[in-house]
């Protein structure tokens, strides 16, 4: 089959692999129709993500057909059409049985901080990801599920990760009716974050970013006020004035360890991979929420150190909140809002490339070229 | 502005947001967010048919961190360790937990290793690595390199990423020119 493989940082290439073989009862093999590029697969791009081997397959968020199941499998059946949370999960350990999904300690024999995820390096389980033609999916019978025939391939993709992960981030803010929201990053999960916060009964939703196209997204699709923060001296004195002084009641990090932080941060984090990236938006977080206020944390971070004002946080009294998304607890309410015409997550998809091309469509992203906001990736065009 | 106990910034109200924004509110009461409560016991709601999943077979030389009691009943297996960047590996796995640097730093160090050792192999098969195809460079000619970056403040850094990533190509290349000619003179 073809694939896209991991061949060191900055560089990727599509290239013959096996096709993934059931290796477990409860496996299925998914025949992958559309994928998309994430932006947390940018860390493992930018080799950021410890233990990201050579010939590794990204992509956690996919939706296909199945192709084959193993012998356990009881919910699934050849030919079905399924979308498939980037979690993978066995259902039945202490955290699962919680409903902490993203949390399962039976996937990832690596790391005990973390679940397994799709395509994303050793130290989230070692499993290879839905940027190729076909993919391995483990407890067929807990995580995917058969796409209601009523809603769109794109839809259903963008619910894998991007619009249930920022879905996820308004929850863990605790919004209650009418709280100044900001939301800091506009790319997909940021997007999805201030949109969802409005559902959540937020009074005011702030969006933050460099880049003024995103802005113009924000303000479009997720119905925003917008500061592009390269126009302020200090952007969390401009936080402060915009909410007279106080801070923000609830602010959602949708950006993670890649921040633009200084040229310092810059080279010992995204250039020698000495420390987990930039912890420039969670310490915005900290310092522009009000005291006693909510810090949502949505944005990726790497298990390797990042220096974060810890001590702000314990002095203002803050609630932080973060996890990885599980996605499959926010479906029932998400496919409930996109019924009734409340949401459309494939507004915010702006390009749509072949595998072939995969290697250009890491390169525009990453370098955020051409209003890239979303790709998705048609395996077999 | 004087610093009392009402909002500063009173927000718009609910029928405007209402007229503003699809949805508004829909999620209002807490109980209809799907992550709240935060952790409610519920075995048996996940689809799981079983008490503890079988075990993947076959477990004979998978690395686990050691901060598991046990291999795990699924695992990964897209690609197992090998070569000397295996071994380091392997040692950061069964020598130092989550909570220690030099876990995640010699984890760092196998993939450099193995990169570099994927890349020179890579120089003697029929499909070399490509610096320009594997790493997109070709979008920068019709993606509007020039708009796309107008402006932004990260600019300053990408300055870095032709340097790290044509750098050791740069190096080797003249190295390389070195050995041929002290070669060729001899």
């Amino acid at each position: 089959m073809r694939a896209m493989t991991y061949r060191g940082p900055y560089k990727v290439r599509v290239e013959e692999k096996d096709k993934p073989r059931i290796e477990h009862p409860n496996d299925a093999i998914v025949r992958v129709t559309l994928a998309a590029i994430c932006g947390s697969d940018l860390h493992l791009y930018h080799g950021m993500m410890p233990d990201t081997r050579i010939g590794h397959t990204f992509g956690h968020e996919f939706i296909g057909v199945v192709d084959e199941v193993g012998s356990s499998v009881e919910g699934l059946k050849v030919g079905d059409r399924v979308m498939v949370p980037f979690n993978i999960y066995c259902g039945s350990c202490w955290f699962c049985a919680r409903g902490l999904y993203s949390n399962c300690h039976n996937v990832n024999p690596n790391a005990t901080a973390i679940g397994g995820i799709y395509g994303y390096s050793h130290s989230t389980g070692g499993y290879d990801g839905g940027q190729a033609e076909y993919v391995r999916v483990p407890f067929a019978d807990v995580g995917p599920m058969v796409i209601p025939d009523w809603l769109a391939d794109e839809d259903a993709l963008l619910l894998t990760d991007a619009f249930s992960t920022g879905y996820f981030g308004a929850q863990l803010g605790d919004i209650v009716e009418g709280d100044t929201v900001v939301v800091l990053g506009a790319g997909p999960v940021g997007l999805a974050a201030a949109r969802s916060a409005w559902l959540m009964g937020a009074g005011r939703v702030i969006s933050i970013d460099q880049l003024d196209y995103r802005l113009e997204k924000a303000a479009s699709f997720a119905f925003a006020e917008t500061r592009n923060y390269t126009h302020y001296d200090d952007i969390v004195v401009e936080m402060k004035k915009t909410t007279g002084g106080l801070g923000a009641d609830v602010v959602i990090d949708a950006v993670g360890a890649e921040a633009d932080g200084n040229l310092v941060q810059h080279v010992t984090s995204a250039k020698l991979k000495l420390q987990g990236g930039s912890p420039v938006a969670l310490n915005w977080a900290i310092d522009g929420v009000r005291k006693g206020g909510t810090i949502s944390v949505m944005g990726a971070y790497g298990p390797l150190f990042s220096a974060v004002k810890f001590g702000d946080a314990m002095n203002k009294g803050l609630t932080l909140r973060m996890n990885q998304a599980p996605v499959k607890r926010q479906w029932p309410r998400l496919l409930e809002h996109i019924q009734a015409g409340y949401l459309k997550p494939s507004e915010m998809i702006t390009h749509r490339i072949p595998l072939e091309h995969i290697a250009e469509g890491y390169h525009m992203f990453s370098s955020k070229l051409d209003g890239c906001i979303k790709t998705v990736v048609v395996p077999g065009s | 502005m004087p610093y009392t106990a009402d909002k500063p910034v009173p927000p718009p109200t609910a029928e405007q947001l209402r007229a503003r924004v699809p949805g508004w509110g829909a999620d209002l009461d807490p109980a209809d967010r799907p992550a709240w409560p935060k952790e409610r016991f519920a075995p048996g709601v996940s689809g799981a048919h079983w008490e503890y999943p079988d075990e993947q077979q076959p477990r004979e030389g998978r690395e686990k961190s050691i901060e598991h009691l046990q291999l795990t009943p699924v695992f990964g297996t897209a690609q197992p360790l090998h070569g000397l960047s295996g071994a380091i590996r392997r040692y950061a796995y069964d020598r130092f937990s989550e909570g220690r640097a030099a876990h995640w730093l010699l984890l760092v160090a196998g993939d450099r290793v193995e990169s570099t050792g994927a890349h020179l192999r890579s120089l003697v098969t029929l499909r070399p690595d490509n610096p320009v195809t594997e790493t997109g460079l070709l979008s920068e000619l019709h993606r509007h390199p020039i708009a796309s970056r107008r402006g932004r403040v990260d600019v300053r850094h990408q300055v870095l990423d032709p340097v790290i990533v044509a750098g050791p190509w740069l190096v080797a290349g003249g190295v390389a020119w070195m050995l041929a000619r002290r070669l060729l003179r001899r």
